[in-house]
This record gives structure tokens, C-alpha cells and sequence, in this order.
């Protein structure tokens, strides 16, 4: 038995179009996410006690399971309450509600982590509140939080490989079919570490690029 | 003498059962200099603070230009809150300078300037930008206008943000500790910009530990022990004479730093 180089290569169209899957539930979910966040975030912190308790009750219940597990209830145990959903739905609403739950928590640090003196400031210049949150808090929060959302978007990436247990049609259940057709799963693990290496640099290449952008507006000291 | 800019009666604040400041009377006139003086602890920013209802008075009642600020006396002798709208219309009246400077870091020095007319005296961004520029200009800065904050020294991004304070023509400057995060070399500069304002006649209440600045711009002197006035008054008179003893305890420290030599030649 030898490792084959040219089986590998014949699989590549098939890889690709698992991979446009990876990248199109990626993209989808990973901005879910990031509005779900966003929402979340900003109802806890002014949306009252009850609100914020009931929601960080949420958030903990998402960030305590693995992601396998919540998958797995989604997709076959959601029919029991009434909630069926395709494959590509449940994947979906997983990826959403799981990262939605950390960004969530990412976007609270970050309002936490904006100086309370930038915003005396701004009720001091004669903002009302709502400006002041609409033009600095909100932009100052955003600055500080582009690293860890741009590295929570990565992990979502790869997090993305979990769909394949209920049975979307992405990158790693494409490989990982063909690999058992062929019963060849070092040609087929190969090539999906290799496609999700490709994906995770590129999309780090972004994040970096984004964040040079942002960095003349860092917090002077 | 001059018109009252700020009148506090019977102010106090606590945090819990902790009393920051007691009974605070003090009356601010307009087109004076007022430097808050006192150790640390004794709620000197506190009070400053309060002028700008940063803070919310536990008692007593502050008036701004006439107008209660946060809190106003009802018949009965009581308090009750002022809606949110008056605080911040009463606001309008006070420029504040803290000592971390406070620039928005994702807006530049003309941005930050500029962001007050634009948002709350509603000017077009044209309008609003030319008008900052020429505030920038009367602190030295038009040269940096667009710079943003962390490109800028600690002495210009005071200068910016006492500009910003500018800005909106407030009727009384409060600066908190303006200096306290500068070099010495920095410091002077933006002193330099507090002297010029001070000779413009603006109504400015300095917390300072600058006791040269206080002594020869301020007209008037509050010192502060334990959240109570220890001593007020004119600054000549309490310079000359710092026969008060926590005082003069105070103005003891200041003798290693040379300070003190220049207070007493006052």
C-alpha cells in the first residue's frame, strides 16, 4: 500500500465543490453570527436586568456543550418539538447560534473595554445618549473587538467540518466519503487538511489586512 | 463683583456609606479662575465632577448660569431629578477637560473638534469643520488637524481636547487634573493654552496639583480636606499666608519640587 498522489489529484473537482459548500455555509453562518452577536450584545446591555440574565442564561447553555452535541439535537431532535429542518438549515442555524453565542460575549468585552471617560466626553460635548453610543461607542467597540471576532470567524471555519454528521455536502464529508469508496483516508485526510489550510490562511490574510486598516484609529495612550 | 457662574449649596456626595464630599458651598464668579487645591482622597475631582453632573450630587443643589443642574428644590425643601433633557441643556453651559484627555481615537483632531457642531449644534460637515479648524488654530494645532489622536503628543491631545471643549462655547471651562499625565515639558504648553483662556476672561475651575499655575492665574483658591472646604479665598491672601495648618502641611510637599519657592514670591 502506498500513498496515491495521482488519486489525490482526481478527487481535486470534487474537493472543490465540497469546498465552495464549506465556504458559502462559512460565509453565511459566520455573518449570522455576527449580526445574532451583535443583537445579543447590545439588548443585554441595554436592554434591562431580565433580558440581560435570560439571554446570559442562553449563551452559557451554547458555550457549555460542544458544538457535535447541539448539532445533533438540532438536526435530530428538533422534529420531536416540531422543528424540522433540512440539512443544510440545521447546519446553518447551528453555526449562527453557536458563534453568535461567543461573539456575543466578544462584543460585551468590547463595550466593557471602551473607556468611560471617551463616553463623559461625549455627554460633556452635549451628545445625547443615543449618539454617544451611536458614534462612540459603537465604533470604539468595534475597533477593539476585529482580532478576536476575525479569530472567532476562523474557528467557525473549521468548525464548519461538523456539518458533515448531518450530512451537508461540504469539504470534509465529500473527502471523507470518497476516502471510504477508495478506502483511501490518508489521500483523502491529506487533501482535506490541505483544503482547510488553504481556506484558514486566506481568511486570516484577510483579517490581518482589516485589521492594518483599522490600526491608525488604535487607542492613543 | 461679577455675575454667579456656578453656586453650590449644601453639596454633598456619598458612595454607599462612604462620604466623598460634605456640605459644599462655594460660589463660582463668572470671568474668575477657581483652582480646586488638596491631597489626594479629599474629593477635589469629585466636586469638580459634579459640576458637570459626571457625578450625581447626594444633596444639596448646583446651579449652572441660573439654571438647577440634575436636581432642583421643591416647595417642600426637598429634591426632585430633572429630566434628562434639562441635564443636558444645562450642560451646554460647561466645557470639561479630563486629566486621560478622552480623544475619540477613530476620529482625527479635526474630527473631534468638529463632532459637537455636527451632532449636536447641527452643522453641515463643511461648516463644522471650518469652524473647528479655526479652534484648533487658537490651541497651535491646525497643522495636526488631520492627525488622529494616537498620533499626537500628550500635550496636543489636551490641546485638541480643550479645543473640542471650545468648541461648543461654553459659558465655564472645568478641567480636571489637565496636566497630570504630561512630562513636565508637555505640561508647559498646555498651560500655556490655560493662561491664554484665563486672560480671555473664560469662567475656568482648575483640579490642579500645578500650585505656580494656581498661584499666579487663579483668582481664587479652594482647598480641600476630607470631602469639606478647609480654606477659601483669594489666592494672594492664602498664599501669602498658609497659616492654616493642613495647608501649609500641604504646600510643604510642593518645597522639594521648588514650587513652593515660587508660591511664597507670589
Amino acid at each position: 500500500m502506498r500513498f496515491d498522489v495521482g488519486l489525490m489529484l482526481s478527487w481535486i473537482p470534487a474537493a472543490l465543490s465540497g469546498l465552495w459548500v464549506t465556504v458559502g455555509v462559512w460565509l453565511t453562518g459566520g455573518i449570522g453570527a455576527l449580526l445574532l452577536g451583535l443583537a445579543v450584545a447590545i439588548i443585554r446591555r441595554f436592554g434591562g436586568r431580565i433580558l440581560d440574565r435570560g439571554l446570559w442564561a442562553c449563551v452559557a447553555v451554547i458555550r457549555d456543550t460542544p458544538f457535535l452535541i447541539q448539532l445533533f439535537l438540532l438536526y435530530y431532535g428538533g422534529p420531536f418539538v416540531g422543528l424540522d429542518l433540512d440539512p443544510y438549515a440545521a447546519g446553518l442555524l447551528g453555526i449562527i447560534l453557536y458563534g453568535g453565542a461567543y461573539i456575543c460575549e466578544i462584543i460585551g468585552a468590547g463595550f466593557d473595554a471602551v473607556p468611560r471617560g471617551h463616553q463623559e466626553a461625549a455627554l460633556c460635548i452635549g451628545l445625547t445618549r443615543l449618539q454617544m453610543v451611536r458614534r462612540i461607542l459603537l465604533p470604539e467597540m468595534t475597533l477593539l473587538v476585529l482580532p478576536p471576532v476575525v479569530n472567532m470567524q476562523i474557528i467557525l471555519l473549521k468548525e464548519t467540518a461538523v456539518l458533515s454528521i448531518v450530512t451537508v455536502p461540504e469539504l470534509t464529508m465529500t473527502l471523507t466519503s470518497l476516502g471510504s469508496e477508495h478506502f483511501a483516508f490518508a489521500e483523502a485526510l491529506s487533501l482535506l487538511a490541505l483544503g482547510y489550510w488553504g481556506l484558514v490562511e486566506l481568511a486570516s490574510l484577510l483579517g490581518r489586512l482589516a485589521e492594518r486598516g483599522f490600526s491608525r484609529y488604535r487607542l492613543a495612550t | 463683583m461679577n455675575e454667579v457662574a456656578i453656586r453650590l449649596a449644601g453639596v454633598g456626595k456619598s458612595f454607599g456609606t462612604q462620604h466623598v464630599l460634605t456640605n459644599i458651598d462655594l460660589v463660582v464668579r463668572a470671568g474668575e479662575v477657581t483652582c480646586l487645591l488638596g491631597p489626594s482622597g479629599s474629593g477635589k475631582s469629585t466636586l469638580l465632577r459634579c459640576m458637570a453632573f459626571l457625578e450625581e450630587h447626594t444633596t444639596g443643589i448646583i446651579e449652572v448660569a441660573g439654571a438647577p443642574l440634575g436636581f432642583a428644590l421643591t416647595p417642600d425643601g426637598g429634591r426632585r431629578r430633572l429630566p434628562d433633557g434639562d441635564i443636558v441643556k444645562v450642560r451646554q453651559n460647561i466645557g470639561m477637560v479630563f486629566q486621560q484627555f478622552n480623544l475619540w481615537p477613530h476620529m482625527t483632531a479635526l474630527g473631534n473638534v468638529a463632532e459637537g457642531l455636527r451632532m449636536v449644534r447641527r452643522l453641515g460637515r463643511k461648516d463644522a469643520e471650518a469652524r473647528a479648524l479655526l479652534q484648533l488654530d487658537k490651541v497651535g494645532l491646525s497643522h495636526r488637524a488631520g492627525h488622529y489622536p494616537s498620533e499626537l503628543s500628550g500635550g496636543q491631545q489636551q490641546r485638541v481636547a480643550i479645543a473640542r471643549a471650545l468648541a461648543m462655547d461654553p459659558k465655564i471651562m472645568l478641567f480636571d487634573e489637565p496636566t497630570s499625565s504630561l512630562d513636565p515639558e508637555l505640561t508647559g504648553e498646555v498651560l500655556n493654552v490655560m493662561r491664554d483662556l484665563a486672560a480671555d476672561g473664560m469662567t475656568m475651575v482648575v483640579v490642579t496639583h500645578e500650585i505656580g499655575f494656581a498661584a499666579t492665574v487663579a483668582q481664587n483658591i479652594v482647598f480641600l480636606d476630607h470631602g469639606k472646604i478647609a480654606l477659601e479665598g483669594p489666592a494672594q491672601t492664602i498664599f501669602r499666608r498658609p497659616w492654616h495648618p493642613r495647608l501649609g502641611q500641604f504646600l510643604e510637599t510642593y518645597l522639594d519640587r521648588g514650587a513652593a519657592v515660587l508660591v511664597r514670591d507670589t
